[in-house]
């Protein structure tokens, strides 16, 4: 099944920030690895989930992918080239197959730019079409984007967290682009407005052929938009596999308490659940061995010392764990 | 009413003096929480869920906010007209209460120890030696092993959950009656929320105490709640017993929620999604609030406010779907 490239393919990536905060008495430089050697693959069309908790490295990983930050170590292919390796010139050509859609739309607008042109800012920039076919675009992508008409010309103020990001897929979609970063994209909305902003996500990647890396802490929402999902655990990928893999057949102990810990909305269900002792380590620090093992309820002596290999269980499915 | 009701809350309405206009944030509310029992007040932003709470510790800054109607009573004393002295002397002790972030609820400047020993000294009258040693018990009834050490420590070492814990610790200090739990784990990682739910609902049941639980995560409401207060612009639309909210939800709203929430192990092709948006409390229309994005809206609905009614025992919604035939037309 192999045959076809990959449209991104993400190889040992290492992102490391130093942390040199430095006080009178001692000077620390201690090195946070915020993503610590992931690879993985994304292939055309389809909904890649990268999923975890705060500081697993999940945002570093979309932000490395689109160069919006340096990688300390690495490869990030799209297409086959190296996207840390472009000149400024390539990269700008670049930018225009693939977008970002953040999670918090309304701090990337500028509250005094009325929204058509915020939308159609990055054609202009580019120099992809006249302003009178900008205002027609930018009607064209509103409408996909479910807004009406007469909204070009309102400020970002007099929008709803729904219909701001909608503001932020269409900034996105305007540009034509094959990949889409999304991180967190429906995460502060509320329930009602979270269903129709995914659904539109879908709407979008059937009608335009789209490629997703889809950022986010709720496993469910990922199970119902994700083809493929990875699980992040501390800046390592503790588990990859086909949605129907993680979801039906998880195989690391983190998957699987992650998992149980969703509460469903089902007061009739009940579920044997595997809670967590204690919190995420410190990613400054992070534990020796499996990272998982102070948190694991199966963790062995091995655990502690040795890293476990990130190895193909099944076609397709791999697990960092010495259990599996 | 059953006799062991501690809070009644009957036609309860805040509202909110603002340049532009009368916000009604809740709009004549009603439920009651019985000894032991976990009532959840669910609903999305705006819908009044936390100001409802905050009227109940009187906690509405005035101005702009005023409990314009209404009656609160908890344990038969009526918080409303209660002096400041009263209050004082209520809060912290019978009724306790828990914030979504916990890191703005702590001081930063004072350590651990010093923010859980206050309640102590202030309601239980307990020496230092005493309340230290009634701190470090309640910092390991929590669940959090090092106790002494925390007890020194300043908030900003601590993590999320950790601090969570410790707004718990602080709640229980005074063994209160009422614990009004404010999106608790809402800031919170899945694993640690299912941390803090087990521990909340370990304590409970320890206890017998009451807990009024404000959430936007029906997954939360489905593990905890005994009693259900589904909220809407300012009103209650439909409450009952959890079972009749999950399994035989009557109002539209209700449903819709249900239905557009994403769930493990349930795949749907395209999630149901309710159009439109919520209404702006400022001009609110003499509607039903809910009609311009209900799917059986009829011609009643855009003409006058449902009442609350009752379906089934203990079941009660506002939705004119239910109306005997007579009365809508």
């Amino acid at each position: 099944m192999d045959q076809k490239e990959p449209l991104v393919e993400v190889k040992n990536l290492k992102k490391h920030y130093k942390d040199s905060s430095r006080s009178l008495f001692k000077r620390n430089q201690s090195v946070v690895k915020a993503v610590d050697n992931v690879s993985f693959t994304i292939e055309e069309g389809e909904t890649f989930g990268l999923v975890g908790e705060s500081g697993s490295g999940k945002s570093t990983i979309g932000r490395s992918i689109l160069r919006l930050t340096d990688i300390t170590d690495g490869e990030i292919l799209y297409k086959g080239k190296s996207v840390h390796q472009l000149s400024k010139q390539e990269l700008r050509e670049h930018r225009k197959s693939f977008q970002f859609v953040f999670q918090d739309p309304f701090s990337s607008l500028n509250p005094r730019i009325r929204i058509g042109d915020a939308i159609g800012e990055a054609l202009l920039d580019h120099g992809l079409a006249t302003k009178k076919e900008i205002r027609e675009k930018v009607l064209e992508v509103l409408n996909l984007c479910g807004l009406a008409p007469y909204h070009i010309d309102r400020f970002p103020h007099e929008f709803s967290g729904g219909q701001r990001q909608r503001i932020g897929i269409a900034r996105a979609i305007i540009m034509d682009p094959e990949f889409i970063v999304a991180d967190e994209p429906v995460s502060g909305l509320d329930v009602s407005i979270q269903a129709q902003i995914i659904n539109l996500f879908s709407d979008l990647q059937e009608k335009k052929q789209l490629t997703y890396l889809f950022i986010s802490h709720d496993l469910s929402v990922v199970e119902h938009i994700a083809t493929r999902v990875g699980v992040l655990y501390l800046g390592t990928l503790m588990e990859l596999g086909s949605r129907d893999e993680i979801y039906e057949n998880p195989l690391h102990p983190y998957t699987k308490s992650l998992l149980s810990a969703i509460p469903i909305p089902d007061p009739t269900v009940k579920r044997e659940r595997i809670v967590l002792q204690g919190d995420v380590p410190n990613p400054a620090n992070p534990p020796t061995g499996c990272k998982f093992h102070t948190r694991c309820p199966f963790a062995r002596e091995k655990c502690k010392t040795i890293v476990p290999e990130f190895k193909e269980v099944e076609a397709n499915h791999f697990v960092a764990c010495h259990l599996v | 009413m059953s006799d062991n009701t501690i809070l009644d809350v009957k036609k309860l309405s805040t509202h909110f003096f603002t340049e532009n206009g009368v916000v009604k944030a809740v709009n004549d509310v009603s439920f009651s929480v019985s000894e032991g029992q976990t009532v959840c007040i669910v609903g999305e932003s705006g819908c009044g869920k936390s100001v409802t709470a905050m009227s109940i510790m009187r906690l509405i800054e005035d101005p702009p906010g005023k409990i314009v109607d209404g009656e609160i009573l908890f344990q038969d004393k009526d918080l409303i007209h209660a002096s400041k002295k009263d209050l004082r002397r209520l809060r912290g002790n019978d009724i306790s209460m828990i914030f979504q972030e916990p890191m703005s609820s702590l001081n930063p400047v004072l350590t651990i120890g010093e923010q859980i020993t206050e309640p102590l000294f202030e309601h239980r009258l307990l020496t230092k030696k005493q309340a230290k040693q009634e701190a470090i018990k309640l910092i390991e009834l929590v669940g959090i092993g090092r106790s002494n050490e925390i007890f020194h420590s300043y908030p900003h070492q601590l993590s999320g959950g950790m601090l969570q814990r410790i707004m718990i610790a602080i709640a229980l200090s005074c063994d209160p009656l009422l614990l009004i739990a404010d999106e608790p784990t809402t800031a919170l990682d899945v694993t640690i929320q299912a941390q803090i739910l087990e521990l909340l609902k370990e304590i409970k049941e320890e206890r017998n105490m009451s807990m009024l639980l404000i959430t936007h995560d029906l997954g939360v409401v489905a593990e905890v709640a005994d009693y259900v207060v589904v909220m809407y612009a300012g009103k209650v639309i439909e409450q009952g017993s959890v079972l009749d909210i999950f399994k035989d939800p009557k109002h539209p709203y209700t449903q819709g929620l249900l239905q557009s929430k994403p769930v493990l192990n349930q795949r749907k092709k395209r999630l149901y999604s309710i159009p439109g948006q919520v209404p702006n409390l400022i001009d609110l229309k003499p509607s039903c609030y809910f009609y311009d994005r209900c799917e059986h809206r009829m011609s009643i609905c855009g003409g006058s406010i449902p009442e609350k009614m009752e379906v089934d025992d203990n079941h009660q919604v506002a939705c004119w779907l239910y109306e005997k035939e007579e009365v809508r037309t």
